[in-house]
């Protein structure tokens, strides 16, 4: 997690993305599945996919700091599985969570 | 002894349990709901099988969450019994009351078929209908229920003694190699297919007993659980 300032003024939204993947050292079935789909289509130079969730979250204000810390605590408690599942939490700006939606 | 049967959102065995229980055991069972906030005196509570809140998230990872598992928590901590079946065993790996969590199976397929099991323990109240080393053949119906955990955890678990059930051959062959034979079939770490608590008091198994307790419906392997349970109860009641 980036340790830099926040950019957005205090008391307004913060925006967040957390993703959720198989821990490295556990096989992931679906991802294997997948990469053999691909490879069947003519991507064979896949060598490995990994299957994970994507979450977009919107907090009502507070700032940056706080918001990883509760978004980690989320993780913790129910998004991730933290036997098999690693995550990351991402802060977006407005125009970063744009280009990620796009 | 008094049974509760939690009923969650899309649960789907919940009345399978309940009619073994009443029906063909004379058990004194209820129903709890997932909003309920007490067990009603249960002794024994039933996690049951099915798709809790639609498997939203991750199997039973939203069950474990809703306000009956506060109470169920507590009957665990006060060495009350719990048995979660399939669905309630992903549960309770999800609440945290057993080591461990569920991947896709192997297979990447829903599984829906009769297994071999070897019979691990007979000392435990949800066991004293088997014997050590027993092979009974339950049904199996699920898509999560490839067990894994660290492998420290496996070491951990193993060495107490809290493997309850293993997939197996039918003459009670252990799968070799453990995760890819094919009577292994979600390729669980190990073979496992039940596991109980330190204690011995909170049991979750991915087959189904109930489905397997009446010779009409094609065997009875599953009720030496459900039978030992009413010989074996402890005498307690929990609030």
């Amino acid at each position: 997690m980036s340790a830099a300032a926040t950019t957005a003024p205090a008391g307004a939204a913060i925006k967040a993305r957390v993703t959720v993947y198989p821990r490295r050292e556990i096989l992931d079935p679906q991802g294997k599945a997948i990469q053999g789909a691909l490879a069947g289509i003519g991507f064979e130079e896949v060598e490995e996919v990994r299957a994970g969730k994507s979450y977009e979250i919107t907090l009502g204000g507070g700032d940056r700091a706080a918001a990883e810390e509760r978004l980690a605590a989320m993780c913790e408690k129910l998004l991730a599985n933290t036997v098999v599942e690693d995550y990351r939490v991402e802060i977006l700006d407005d125009d970063r969570l744009e280009e990620v939606r796009a | 002894m008094r049974t509760g049967v939690v009923v969650f959102p899309g649960a789907n065995c919940d009345h399978d349990v309940y009619h073994v229980l009443k029906h063909v055991l004379g058990h004194d069972v209820s129903f709890l709901w997932h909003g309920d906030e007490d067990l009603a005196g249960s002794e024994l509570v039933v996690l049951p099988g099915g798709f809790s809140y639609g498997d939203y998230l991750r199997a039973g990872a939203l069950a474990a969450q809703s306000p009956v598992m506060r109470a169920v928590r507590r009957h665990a901590a006060e060495g009350g019994l719990v048995l979660g079946i399939c669905n309630g065993f992903q549960i309770l790996l999800e609440a945290g009351l057993l080591p461990g969590a569920m991947r896709r199976n192997r297979s990447l397929r829903f599984e829906c078929r009769e297994v071999h099991l070897r019979v691990e323990r007979d000392d435990l109240p949800f066991t004293a209908g088997y014997e050590v080393g027993q092979v009974i053949t339950l049904p199996i119906a699920h898509a999560e229920g490839n067990y894994e955990a660290a492998p420290e955890v496996l070491d951990e678990i193993e060495a107490n003694a809290q493997v309850v059930f293993r997939y197996c051959g039918p003459g009670g062959e252990l799968p070799e190699p453990a995760e890819e034979s094919r009577w292994n079939v979600n390729g669980s770490a190990r073979a496992i297919a039940g596991v109980v608590n330190r204690e011995g008091t909170v049991l979750g198994m991915m087959p189904h007993p109930e489905r397997a307790a009446e010779a009409v419906l094609g065997g009875t392997d599953g009720l030496g659980l459900f039978a030992g349970l009413a010989e074996r109860v402890p005498l307690r009641v929990t609030g």
